[in-house]
């Protein structure tokens, strides 16, 4: 008997100790603010406890389904006039909402047969071809698996391309990942950044990087530029406004370009800021193999035409092209140091795929969090001592034995969340203290139990057994369905009741733990120390 | 030290006196919330995370003027801005609030405005503390998903309690868990306090708790019926509460005791979340013995009545 239970009162401290570790790791030393120091290192703080900035992106990924799909347009085109088959048009009859659809028009009936082979041959792969007798065409849409595929990737790059970025702030621990049930969302959390614009200016800059041909301009404005078209825009150009630093003054200019562009984004593989033999600053910037190979091809054949380097949506450069460019060239402008440098970076870490919308932002401020902090932890303490005191007074002795288990189980708790790295934050804390309340419940239960065996008249080891016994059912079904409440939370939930529902749910399992293993031993402790007719302390 | 020994109550005698107490409370809050919902459209004030906007927290130098900070507001070209203190007096603390934008690319020019217009209108230096701005479909998932996991909640109990116990035991267990959230929303409504994502994890914490107290006497009752197939179901119930009153008391009083401490001195962020809790831990105690265990006999009458044999196993005419 006295064995088992030295074993059983070994493992205790075994399990005490490892979660110890969990908490402190190594400790540097034993002083007040090394433990605290060690601690910090294990147990994170959330971002409502340590300050910093929230905020929740959805990618557009239209937009680069559009791109796809502006691609494809082109390649039908070529593809066509290279098999000699004659059309009207092709184009995508709702741009906007359904970008994955291209409307092919204006087919000669005989040549319909090969039309649909030579669209069968390369596209059917990613899309769904369908013939449209009504006017003489054929529908190409994007296949949905491709399509998710897509918007998926995009998602990823996007994730990518900010992770990149925010890189560049020096933020420790920054949250970036997907968020919310598959909407494209994008949640990003940074610790100790209050200045949201700077963060916002860093990752949202859609510097993307451009060439297109040049077809008309430039132009005073867009009457001007769609007058020389007659009046309506071709679907396969676009109207693009120049920098004023371009023409030297601030008027608008407006140009006329092909759509779909030379080169772009991903295709350029570096960037540097640099002078040319006026002084002036440009960037210079390489292009991939793939990418050169398709410059080269398209500026050997076009010498003596225009070409323009558009920039966030603006023209910035317009180049003549002298010679055939194979992979390598430099943007000429007047641009400012930063702009420089920003351009260059922006070009080094790769453009977003896609734009970014904002849905949430939030800011904590760090000493709005190092209050709750403080809030939180005497509000927690007062919770502790009270409970403590009260279970000393009311149950005597075995109150001694409730208090140590509370006690363990605050350490085990701790410990469980310095080893699942999770994070704490302000509704965690409240967790911590309704954990104390709802622990103590359990011994409670017990206690009670014993109380009214002993009344019946059973010697205390019979009592302390069936006490047990009977509150162990009622213990087990309370704490399963307050964890299932907390899974709950913890699924639906964001940041701060995740935290909540993670210490509430560890609380539970660690009370488990204390309330029925650990104050049994401790009872059967004090009853191998009892004298024949004493009774327990409680 | 011991409180509650040879207690002997007939609870269920009193089920008239509490179902009174629980119509006016269940009805007081009803009507609360529907005037709330009749002047803004919804039924309890809602936190910024569900009804979308910009809400920004700034701590003054000065104790604040509200009325010049509104003026402020106001010369700057701001609608609709919503000026209140925020925590206790000396913090200086004001809470600014700007309604939901439809378009979400101009999401955070609300903070930005505020802060410009305070800055050239009001003469008292501040520091932003806290800003939150939230879009129109954040708020309205939000919304979703809060009262999604609610229900799935009270499902997932339902079940398990099914399985653990009988149906009737599960449906009292809901029936009472509902109550209690009702009357704490209420309680929202009537104190016009703002419910937030940390509040609804309260009362999903709540509805843990009141399910936890309920279980306890449901299980004494079970063992009980177990052990004597002699007495009648009142007698047994009423026996079973005052077999588990003093758990019931201490327990909730220790938890209340805590979750007072962290109403008191946990701070202005989290005083939504100890209110409910502190509403939701007395009314869950209550619940049980005044609506869980009233409605298991009620059950049992009704099933009596109709002529059916009894669902729970005890004699049908109490032997006096």
């Amino acid at each position: 008997m006295k064995k088992n239970l030295n074993k059983k009162i070994a493992l205790i401290f075994a399990f005490l100790l490892v979660c110890l570790y969990g908490i402190f790791g190594v400790p540097s030393g034993l002083s007040g603010k090394a433990l605290l120091d060690a601690m910090s290192k294990r147990i994170h703080l959330g971002l409502d406890l340590r300050g910093g900035a929230h905020l929740i992106l959805q990618v557009v990924v239209s937009e680069a389904v559009g791109e796809e799909t502006d691609n494809t347009m082109a390649r039908i085109q070529q593809d066509l006039k290279a098999a000699h088959l004659t059309f009207s048009q092709v184009y995508k009859p709702d741009p906007k909402n359904r970008p994955q659809l291209v409307q092919v028009e204006g087919i000669d009936p005989n040549q319909s047969g090969a039309v649909r082979s030579v669209l069968d041959n390369k596209y059917s792969n990613e899309y769904d071809i369908a013939g449209n007798s009504a006017d003489n065409g054929f529908t190409v849409t994007m296949k949905p698996l491709v399509l998710t595929a897509l918007e998926k990737k995009t998602d990823e790059e996007a994730i990518e391309t900010i992770r990149d970025r925010v890189d560049s702030l020096g933020v420790s621990e920054p949250v970036i990942q997907e968020y919310g049930l598959g909407d494209n969302e994008i949640l990003v959390e940074l610790p100790g950044i209050s200045d949201l614009d700077r963060v916002k200016e860093i990752i949202q800059s859609t510097a993307r990087l451009e060439i297109h041909a040049v077809l008309g301009g430039p132009f005073p404005d867009e009457q001007a530029a769609l007058a020389s078209v007659g009046g309506t825009l071709p679907p396969d150009q676009e109207l693009v406004h120049g920098s004023g630093a371009l023409t030297g003054s601030e008027a608008d200019s407006v140009y006329l370009l092909q759509r779909v562009a030379i080169v772009a984004g991903s295709d350029f593989r570096s960037a540097d800021p640099g002078t040319d033999q006026n002084g002036m600053r440009t960037v210079r910037f390489t292009l991939t193999n793939e990418a050169g190979d398709r410059f080269y091809d398209y500026t050997s054949k076009n010498v003596g035409r225009s070409m323009a380097v558009v920039m966030g949506g603006r023209v910035r450069e317009v180049a003549n092209i002298e010679s055939a460019i194979r992979d390598s060239g430099e943007i000429r402008g007047s641009f400012t140091p930063e702009e420089v440098e920003i351009l260059s970076k922006m070009l080094r870490t790769g453009a977003l795929p896609a734009s970014l919308h904002y849905i949430e932002t939030s800011t904590v401020g760090a000493s709005l969090g190092a209050d709750s902090i403080r809030q939180g932890v005497t509000a927690a303490i007062v919770g502790v001592l009270v409970v403590m005191a009260f279970m000393l007074f009311y149950y005597r002795g075995s109150g001694i034995n409730a208090d140590l288990a509370l006690f363990l189980n605050l350490v085990i708790l701790l410990g469980f969340m310095g080893f699942s790295q999770a994070t704490l934050t302000l509704p965690g804390i409240a967790g911590v203290i309704l954990t104390i309340g709802m622990g103590v419940d359990s011994n409670v239960l017990i206690f009670e139990r014993i109380r009214e065996e002993m009344r019946a008249g059973k010697p205390p080891s019979a009592a302390v057994d069936q006490g047990f016994a009977h509150a162990w059912t009622t213990i087990f079904d309370t704490h399963v369905t307050t964890i299932v409440s907390a899974a709950i939370l913890f699924l639906f939930g964001t940041g701060p009741v995740k935290g909540f529902a993670v210490t509430l749910t560890f609380g539970l399992a660690a009370n488990l733990f204390t309330a029925v293993y650990v104050s049994r031993v401790i009872f059967e402790a004090h009853l191998n120390k009892l004298k024949p007719g004493e009774l327990v302390s409680i | 030290m011991e409180l509650f020994h040879s207690v002997n109550v007939d609870w269920l005698g009193k089920k008239w006196y509490f179902l009174a107490f629980s119509m006016i409370f269940s009805v007081a809050g009803i009507i609360s919330m529907s005037l709330h919902w009749a002047h803004t459209g919804s039924p309890v004030p809602l936190g910024v995370d569900f009804r979308g906007g910009t809400q920004v927290e700034l701590k003054f130098a000065h104790t604040p003027d509200i009325n010049r900070i509104r003026q402020a507001t106001e010369a700057a070209g701001i609608k609709d801005a919503e000026v209140t203190t925020y925590d206790v007096p000396s913090q200086n603390e004001v809470l600014i609030s700007l309604p939901e934008q439809t378009n979400e690319s101009a999401l955070d020019v609300g903070r930005q405005a505020i802060v410009d217009a305070l800055h050239a209108h009001y003469d008292n230096s501040f520091t932003v503390e806290n800003v939150h701005v939230v879009g129109p479909t954040v708020g309205h998932q939000l919304e979703k998903q809060a009262g999604l996991a609610t229900l799935y909640s009270l499902l997932g109990m339902l079940v398990y309690l099914w399985f653990r116990f009988q149906l009737i035991y599960g449906v009292a267990a809901v029936v009472a868990c509902f109550h209690d959230t009702l009357i704490t929303v209420g309680a929202f409504a009537l104190t016009d306090r703002e419910i937030s994502l940390t509040v609804i994890a309260a009362i999903l914490t709540l509805v843990g708790y009141s399910m936890n107290d309920t279980i306890v006497v449901f299980d004494r009752i079970r063992e009980n019926l177990r052990l004597s197939r002699r007495e009648a179901l009142p007698d047994v119930v009423n026996r079973s509460i005052n077999q588990t009153l003093s758990r019931t008391v201490l327990t909730s009083g220790l938890t209340f005791l805590t979750v007072l401490s962290l109403f008191i001195f946990g701070g202005p962020v989290l005083r939504g979340f100890s209110f409910a809790l502190v509403i939701g831990i007395l009314i869950g105690t209550y619940s049980s013995i005044a609506v869980a265990a009233p409605m298991l006999v009620a059950w049992q009458d009704w099933r009596a009545k109709r002529g059916k044999t009894a669902v729970l196993p005890a004699a049908k005419r109490s032997r006096a």
